[in-house]
């Protein structure tokens, strides 16, 4: 069995994002790139399937859109026990230009399973595994929270409103995943980050493609009220406060 | 033409997240004069359907089909594009939860429509159609342009209020029958909790941190909520040492809520913590430390011992709901 992982480069969640170019683009400078949350879960997920020998798991390949820029990205994947990376070499575009230029580039690379995160922590969009599923004619299943082989057969959980759902699915298919997917991401050892070095990074052209969608511009919250504070010894006050003022209890 | 907004039900039900859909659905209709026709997939009962007409949908479209057995995406995904195509639907509206998330996109491909995922807001502007969407977490939101015929938006739950507004109204069955080569998933079991409030539907969320010190000490945290009919919460750290369980555990890596009220209590407001919450209209922030990051987000705040204040709070929505 092959995984791909796809991984978003994304930065660190802690950074202030600011604006420049007449607030049409994020002002990269100080930023911190990290493997996007999700993603980073879902190839320490791969990396545990990989770990069981009886699971039948031969590669774990990252998948990333994006120039030689998020190549330390990728560097970190491969660090943390991914065997190798496929880079799609353009700057990401929308949901659509991504997932179109990944299925391009995998679909005759013939992975069994492929884990999307839920959502990439810059564009929110929750919307790139599906369409890959889409373009490639494969089941998915979106809100997964558990992946298993079991007698070489697949059974994912589902995550529903007030519960979960067990589900089998055939090969190849795509789980968008999510919270439960690992506990806690896997971080690289000093004998992963040398062999990281030599694993390869296949660079892949892009395709042609526009995007469906454009950001015109970005804005910042609104900047909230300041807040307003009731002394401790007078709690109760907060209550009435919640009821007479805010009106929401 | 029509604007076609995507119902799932829950044990044959909607909820109040359906009729912020319909509402939302029939406003964007409204403003490109054109139809809301809401589509519902499944066993729903006629007088469920019906409560949709007050919030302005002109006509529901009813598939009932014993031989879908399990959400399956991509069978969804055929009839809802079937539907589309019928129905001349230029925009699609679907929520921005798990099944918006998974039929969205897969429809966003088959109808060469473009998507705006977790949109808050009614469009800014039609030709060219604009709308305004949550990036970055929350720390930022971008105006986005979709240049397709066909548009999707996903609506964030909790973000527009429901709307009556009664039309006349008619429900039509339609019999689509989806090709069985499709249907790949296979539910083997279904484990749902019964009777908590889910904390993507809640009004009210009280959601406790490290500063509760113990799992020891929630029984008044509980109690609050309970008396103000709200689900609790927890911060990642809280649900990690399971002293929550996990389907608590809100932020960036859990879930996302936009409540009415968000109660922070002993959590100091790290930025993945307010991914889960900003979208809240009011946080209330009660915390020993006065420089807690939280009070920087919070309306409300107490400078203060939860263990003491805590059941102050209990007394007081006491005293009010006996009044
Ligand atoms: C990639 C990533 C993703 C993450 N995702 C999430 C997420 O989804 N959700 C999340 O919550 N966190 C997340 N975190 C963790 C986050 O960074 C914080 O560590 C976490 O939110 C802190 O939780 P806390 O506020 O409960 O605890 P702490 O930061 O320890 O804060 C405890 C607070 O309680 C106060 N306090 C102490 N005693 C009392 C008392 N007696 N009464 C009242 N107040 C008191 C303290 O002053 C302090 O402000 C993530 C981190 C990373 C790196
Ligand atoms: N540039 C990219 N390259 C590869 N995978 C990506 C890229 N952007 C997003 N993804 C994948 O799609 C998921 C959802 O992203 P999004 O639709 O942007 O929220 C991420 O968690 C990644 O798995």
């Amino acid at each position: 069995m092959k995984i791909l992982v796809c991984i978003s480069n994304v930065p660190d969640t802690t950074t202030k994002v600011k604006f420049v170019d007449n607030s049409t683009k994020i002002d990269v400078n100080g930023i911190q790139w990290v493997i996007n949350p999700w993603d980073e879960l879902a190839l320490t997920r791969a990396l545990e399937l990989k770990d069981d020998a009886s699971n039948g798991v031969q590669t774990v390949t990252v998948g990333h859109v994006g120039l030689i820029s998020s190549e330390p990205t990728l560097r970190k994947a491969l660090a943390i026990g991914a065997d190798d990376a496929i880079r799609i070499n353009i700057e990401a575009g929308d949901a659509y230009a991504i997932a179109v230029q990944l299925a391009e580039a995998i679909r005759n690379e013939n992975f069994d399973i492929i884990l999307c995160g839920i959502e990439s922590s810059d564009h929110n969009g929750s919307t790139v595994g599906g369409m890959l599923a889409e373009l490639l004619g494969y089941p998915s299943v979106t809100g997964v929270s558990s992946v298993k082989i079991e007698n070489g057969q697949l059974v994912i959980t589902r995550e529903i409103d007030g519960g979960k759902e067990i589900i089998t699915v055939p090969a190849p298919f795509i789980a968008v995943v999510q919270k439960g997917i690992a506990k806690e991401p896997r971080i690289a050892a000093m004998r992963g980050i040398m062999m990281a070095r030599t694993k390869p990074i296949k660079v892949v052209e892009p395709q042609l493609i526009d995007s469906l969608t454009e950001v015109i511009n970005y804005e910042m919250p609104k900047p909230r009220a300041a807040c307003k504070y009731v002394a401790a010894d007078d709690a109760g006050q907060l209550i009435v406060l919640l009821q007479n003022e805010a009106k929401v209890i | 033409m029509s604007v076609l907004v995507f119902l799932e039900n829950w044990d044959g039900k909607f909820k109040k997240l359906s009729f912020e859909l319909v509402s939302y659905a029939s406003k964007v209709a409204e403003m490109l004069g054109q139809p809301a026709i809401a589509l519902s997939i499944g066993k729903v009962d006629a007088s469920e359907l019906e409560k949709l007409a007050a919030y302005g949908a002109e006509k529901v479209i009813n598939i009932e089909n014993d031989s879908i057995k399990a959400f399956d995406e991509q069978v969804y995904t055929s009839m809802i594009a079937e539907v589309a195509q019928k129905t001349g639907a230029n925009i699609l509206v679907l929520a921005n939860n798990n099944s918006g998330k998974a039929l969205a996109p897969r429809l966003s491909v088959r109808l060469k429509a473009g998507i705006a995922s977790g949109v808050s807001r009614l469009p800014v502007s039609i030709n060219p159609f604009v709308v305004y969407k949550k990036v970055y977490s929350g720390k930022a939101f971008a105006n986005v342009a979709i240049k397709t015929e066909i548009k999707i938006i996903t609506l964030a739950q909790n973000s527009f209020e429901v709307v009556e507004s009664s039309k006349t109204f008619v429900v039509e069955k339609m019999n689509i029958q989806p090709d069985g080569k499709l249907m790949k998933t296979q539910v083997k079991e279904v484990q749902k909790q019964s009777g908590k409030i889910l904390i993507t539907d809640a009004d009210i969320v009280v959601s406790g941190g490290r500063g509760m010190k113990s799992p020891d000490n929630w029984g008044p945290l509980v109690e609050l909520a309970d008396l103000l009919g709200a689900a609790t919460a927890c911060s990642r750290p809280v649900s990690d040492e399971g002293w929550r369980s996990h389907d608590e555990h809100t932020g960036q890596t859990g879930k996302i809520i936009a409540p009415n009220l968000y109660f922070a209590i002993g959590i100091s407001g790290a930025t993945q913590h307010l991914a889960g919450v900003s979208s809240s209209k009011f946080i209330v922030a009660i915390n020993t430390d006065k420089d807690a990051p939280i009070f920087e987000a919070a309306q409300y705040g107490i400078v203060g011992d939860a263990s003491k204040v805590l059941p102050k709070l209990v007394e007081a929505v006491k005293e009010i709901k006996s009044k």
